[in-house]
């Protein structure tokens, strides 16, 4: 039984939910089977006074099962398996007996459906105990009853943006908003409470039980409310590109729901989380996004049998956009960290980039003066390279060329002890090639940052040759340390999300080349589910930046004596900047940037790139551009570029904002079928080039019907 | 010379109790419609830019049902921007009403293809959300003598001399006769049952029906408008009516028509579209006619119309195989089958609105597939379909199997 059930001496009937061998209380078969039972028993109680449901975890219940929800495909069943949950959810609120949620720690999606359908919820007033339904950022939707009740309880404008971004709520802002009635200190007066209240209310009803009930702000025929849902689908349109169900199922459910009864609403809800959870998105989003994030943040790429290292004291060579980033993120975490560059007033402004990050969270009140204080003085600008002694990991960060690594690489080098990792946060030099310089190249490692460093989550490992097995346990936990999220990949020209994340602008690049309309690839981009168009992206990574990567590749390729590659899309960059357009920094590229109005398309584009009469629809110019980045990373995985499927997925998401419907670039293969995948990338191949043939590693999955795993 | 206009096919959602407990009030009307379409499209195989119209019958146009809900409707199934859509709204005629615009179009030449139904959730929409003079403005309601339906019925059974038990009767003969019908599945060929976004089964036959129903259930029921009656209305009918001295109320939940959820399509054209199209007709529209009567009894335009649309024809009472006059109330078919001579045997053979409901918009379109339907187990040729119509309007449609 994972249910305890116990009776006091006023009659109160305590369930705590105990479910064995978890760590949490999860709604799954199991459960729904204890709750039956539990309230089979509730019902046969012949002087019950009512009842408390808590629960011996730490967390009260964590959500639902996602496991089934990876495999579920049978809507009917679904369906029916939460119709059967419901039926108990309701009989407890429509029992006649006061029902008291005692929530002692976080109650997330299903578990505070849980809660919602008891009278009363009192919520232990500590941090962890939040509350919420995120169920949309994985693609789900609370269909528990969450939105019936939400809505019923808030109103449709209150409730509907709590329900659509999954916004979780602390004690605090939840008893603001009236999910929860009342906050409790401790463990005892959360039960305390819960019986005061039992006591009582011995006959409570659910307000939307009650005769005469209206929805609080009115149902979607009330004008003010019609006023607010006609503008609603629009926006989240804006928002989405119709790429994520679950939003806009939330908002039907909610809407359809508030129109009718709430037996009717209740049943609404329900299908249309059958129709989400069985939809290939929840898959994608619960794959990416909790198996293989947890996975990865769990240290699945770790290398085992090294005690977890704590960085003491990290020293920053260069402090341009990149290097005072990564200061940034060392100090918030609370290393000290020595910024140098060859000026100290250089030096002075990387600091003062944190100064600038935190500065707003000051004035909201966010953070206090004094925390701002203790985290700037964490960072030790400098032009000293004697400064960096005692720093147990060097971050470079200098300009991408192998002379001016060098002579950086050496004169830290020689001030650390043997032990120091040295990283260089390169994003286009491979990392053996830069630890030939280096005493100790076992020592040394890729660091890839994104920027800006403050706002994204991903940092790429990058193992050079000679990279040892320690040293990567190092830098993978320095990457936790500083909260973000590490994937690590083998040394190869771009690594992996340069390389990839290539292949997008190229694309584009090639559709202006054939003469397709740039607003329409751009458009193309946005709804593939990328965050902007491949030329606007180019333009800020900047086309002058693209043409010095590619002639240093160029030159290291010859003296290796190897083979250039042809790249179409260099002779657009080449025509660009012939017509000095090198992109957003450098004043204009495919876009110009007036000072004082949005950037628009730049006109010459019509005339470098005439149009041709024959224009690619938006779905063949989506299909190109989600494709080619499936196919390139499919030959980093047959390369051993990329050494996990969850590190390819979320390095995509993560690292340069790949779809995450798709759930990222590998699982989008897995999205369109293997086999079907293989069989389309040759039609590509033959329709517009090579690029899209199949590697060989998709071919042999698909033959013997395999896919990547999504866990 | 003007050319045919062909009924290719007719059919419809089964019809769901009309109230927060109705398996269908959870269906929206935009989705009942939506699956009728896609539902055309699978039989028939034709692509949607063919259609030039869809005419789609709704009393209650608000709401869910509100602005247009036939081009609604035929976006939102992902028919072609070229189709266009009209709601229209002759009360209790407007499923027929749409029926006959296609075959008037049709027959002028000027459309090839049009879609005609109707849809009414009245579960969702209850009836009178949208208002209106006629009942609502004082000054008009009180120049027109308006009173509820209801009360003319009763009326039409006072003039006429049909006693309780005469509507009671007719009213186990309906839950008969569509109980019969169903339980043979008749009504199969046409009724497309009502599934969910997920693609599972909510509804797939006439919720309504009770194969048991009794004279002596029906008896125990209440009069509905007796209350109606002494508020006013009555006197007002009344002094339309000077020799009545008293309304006698026989009308109750039982011997009207119920309140249901559904819709209705018929697929109307030429004959050059359907070959062209590779569809095979079923029968063409022969006449159509529509009529007004005296307003405040107000349903009594059926024999009428029916009249008016037989004349057209060039035909006699004596030429219909088989007649569907919409069971608005009892009284209301049974006048017409006295006023017209018509033969009770060959009268609503399937059952009506009374045993199975009356989707007000849609109803008319219903009746024509029903009837179609049958004269085809029957191997039988023509029917007439009729339907009272709120404000005093009656309506007519004559078919022939080709």
């Amino acid at each position: 039984m994972a249910f305890n059930y116990e009776k006091d001496a006023h009659n109160i009937v305590t369930i705590t939910m105990d479910m064995p061998n978890r760590s949490a209380n999860v709604l799954n078969e199991e459960f729904a089977q204890s709750l039956k039972e539990t309230l089979t028993r509730v019902q046969q109680e012949t002087d019950l006074a009512g009842v408390i449901i808590t629960s011996a975890k730490k967390t009260f219940v964590a959500g639902a099962d996602l496991e089934g929800m990876l495999t579920v495909r049978d809507a009917g069943a679904m369906f029916n398996e939460i119709q059967t949950m419901k039926r108990f959810f309701r009989g407890m609120e429509k029992s006649g007996k006061p029902f008291v949620a005692a929530i002692n720690g976080a109650a997330m999606g299903g578990g505070f459906e849980v809660a919602l359908a008891c009278h009363y919820r009192v919520l232990m007033n500590s941090r962890d105990a939040q509350v919420g339904l995120p169920e949309v950022t994985l693609g789900l939707i609370p269909g528990g009853g969450g939105i019936t009740r939400m809505v019923r309880m808030l109103g449709l404008e209150t409730a509907l943006p709590l329900l659509m971004e999954g916004k979780r709520l602390a004690p605090a802002e939840a008893l603001k908003l009236g999910v929860v009635n009342e906050l409790a200190e401790n463990r005892e007066e959360l039960i305390e409470k819960a019986k005061a209240w039992i006591l009582a209310n011995p006959n409570p009803s659910q307000p939307w039980d009650a005769k005469g009930y209206r929805i609080p702000g009115g149902d979607p025929k009330t004008p003010k409310v019609a006023q607010m849902l006609a503008v609603a689908p629009a926006m989240l349109l804006k928002k989405t590109n119709g790429n994520f169900p679950a939003p806009q199922a939330i908002l039907s459910a909610a809407v359809e729901g508030a129109l009718v009864d709430f037996d009717t609403a209740d049943r609404i809800e329900s299908r249309y989380l059958a129709s989400v959870a069985t939809g290939n998105v929840a898959k994608n989003m619960i794959s990416a996004f909790w198996f293989q994030l947890n996975k990865i943040n769990a240290g699945g790429s770790r290398p085992e049998g090294f005690d977890r290292h704590t960085t003491k004291k990290v020293g920053v060579l260069g402090a341009g956009m990149m290097g005072s980033g990564i200061a940034y993120a060392c100090a918030t975490s609370g290393i000290p960290v020595v910024l140098k560059d060859t000026t100290l007033e250089r030096a002075e402004k990387g600091k003062a980039y944190t100064a600038k990050v935190l500065g707003p969270r000051v004035e909201k009140g966010r953070m206090k003066p004094e925390q701002l204080e203790q985290t700037l003085a964490l960072i030790h600008p400098t032009t000293e390279a004697d400064d960096l002694k005692g720093c147990d990991l060097i971050i470079e960060a200098v300009f991408e060329d192998r002379d001016i690594k060098k002579q950086a690489t050496q004169e830290a080098e020689a001030r650390l002890e043997p032990t120091a990792v040295f990283a260089s946060n390169t994003s286009t030099l491979p990392i053996t090639g830069l630890a030939s310089v280096s005493e100790r190249p076992a020592n040394f490692i890729g660091l890839h940052f994104f920027s800006p460093v403050d706002k994204m989550q991903l940092v790429e490992i990058i193992i050079g040759k000679e990279t040892s097995k320690e040293t990567l346990a190092k830098a993978f936990d320095f990457v936790r340390q500083i909260k973000k999220t590490p994937i690590v990949v083998n040394d190869s020209r771009g690594f992996y999300t340069s390389r990839v994340f290539a292949t997008y602008t190229n694309e584009g690049m090639l559709l202006l080349a054939e003469g397709q309309h740039p607003r329409a690839i751009e458009s193309a981009g946005v709804k593939a589910g990328m965050p902007v168009g491949p030329l606007a992206v180019s333009d800020e990574v900047s086309l002058s930046l693209m043409q010095h990567v590619r002639r240093q590749t160029e030159k290291d390729l010859m003296a290796e004596g190897k083979e250039i590659p042809h790249n179409p899309a260099n002779t657009v960059i080449d025509a660009m900047l012939e017509k000095s357009r090198p992109g957003r920094a450098g004043g204009g590229g495919f876009y110009e940037y007036p000072k004082d109005a949005k950037k628009h398309l730049w006109p010459g584009l019509a005339e470098l790139f005439p149009q041709t009469g024959q224009q690619l629809d938006q779905d063949a110019m989506i299909e190109r551009l989600l494709f080619i980045q499936a196919i390139e990373t499919a030959r980093c995985i047959e390369e051993n570029v990329v050494l996990s499927i969850a590190d390819a997925n979320i390095g995509s998401i993560f690292g340069w904002g790949f779809a995450a419907h798709k759930g990222g670039t590998a699982q989008f293969i897995n999205d369109y079928g293997v086999r079907n995948f293989v069989d389309r990338a040759k039609v590509l191949a033959t329709t517009y080039g090579e690029r899209f043939a199949p590697p060989a590693l998709l071919i042999r999955m698909a033959e013997a019907g395999e896919t990547f795993p999504m866990s | 010379m003007s050319q045919e206009a062909f009924i290719y096919d007719a059919i419809r959602t089964p019809r769901g109790r009309g109230k927060a407990s109705g398996t269908l009030h959870e269906i929206k009307p935009v989705d009942l419609v939506a699956g009728l379409l896609h539902e055309l499209q699978r039989r028939h195989g034709f692509d949607s830019a063919q259609v030039d119209d869809v005419i789609l019958g709704c009393v209650t146009p608000v709401a869910d049902q509100g602005a247009n809900i036939a081009k609604t409707a035929a976006l939102y199934a992902g028919w072609d921007n070229v189709v266009a859509g009209q709601q229209i709204n002759r009360f209790c005629a407007s499923g027929l009403e749409a029926v006959n615009h296609a075959a008037m179009r049709v027959r002028s030449g000027w459309e090839d293809l049009v879609v005609a139904g109707g849809v009414e959730s009245m579960s969702r929409v209850p009836m009178g959300s949208d208002g209106g003079a006629m009942m609502l403005d004082p000054g008009v309601s009180a120049r027109l003598h308006f009173v509820p339906q209801g009360i003319g019925a009763d009326l039409i059974a006072t003039l006429e001399g049909f006693s309780r038990e005469d509507v009671d009767n007719f009213a186990v003969r309906s839950h008969r006769n569509a109980a019969t019908a169903a339980a043979n599945g008749w009504f199969k060929k046409s009724l497309i049952p009502v599934h969910d976004l997920n693609c599972l089964p909510v509804l797939d036959r006439d919720e309504l029906i009770r194969p048991d129903t009794s004279l002596e259930g029906l008896g125990s029921l209440a009069p509905s408008f007796v209350q109606m009656g002494d508020f006013g209305f009555d006197a007002v009918a009344m002094m339309r009516y000077p020799t009545v001295e008293r309304i006698s109320h026989v009308h109750t939940a039982g011997n009207s028509s119920g309140i249901v959820d559904g819709a209705a399509a018929v697929l109307v054209g030429s004959k050059e579209k359907g070959d062209a199209l590779g569809l095979k007709p079923r029968a063409r529209v022969v006449a159509a006619a529509v009529t007004g009567s005296e307003p405040t009894i107000m349903l009594t335009g059926p024999a009428p119309a029916s009249r008016k649309a037989l004349a057209k024809a060039g035909m006699s009472v004596n030429d219909i195989d088989l007649f569907e006059v919409n069971e608005a109330f009892a009284s209301v078919v049974l006048k017409f089958q006295r006023e017209m001579g018509v033969d009770p045997d060959k009268v609503n053979v399937n059952g009506g609105s009374i045993a199975m409901g009356h989707p007000l918009g849609a109803t008319g379109a219903m009746l024509l597939g029903t009837v179609l339907d049958e004269l085809e187990r029957r191997d039988k040729n023509t029917a007439l379909i009729t339907l009272c119509v709120g404000g005093g309007m009656g309506i007519a449609t004559i078919i022939e199997r080709v």
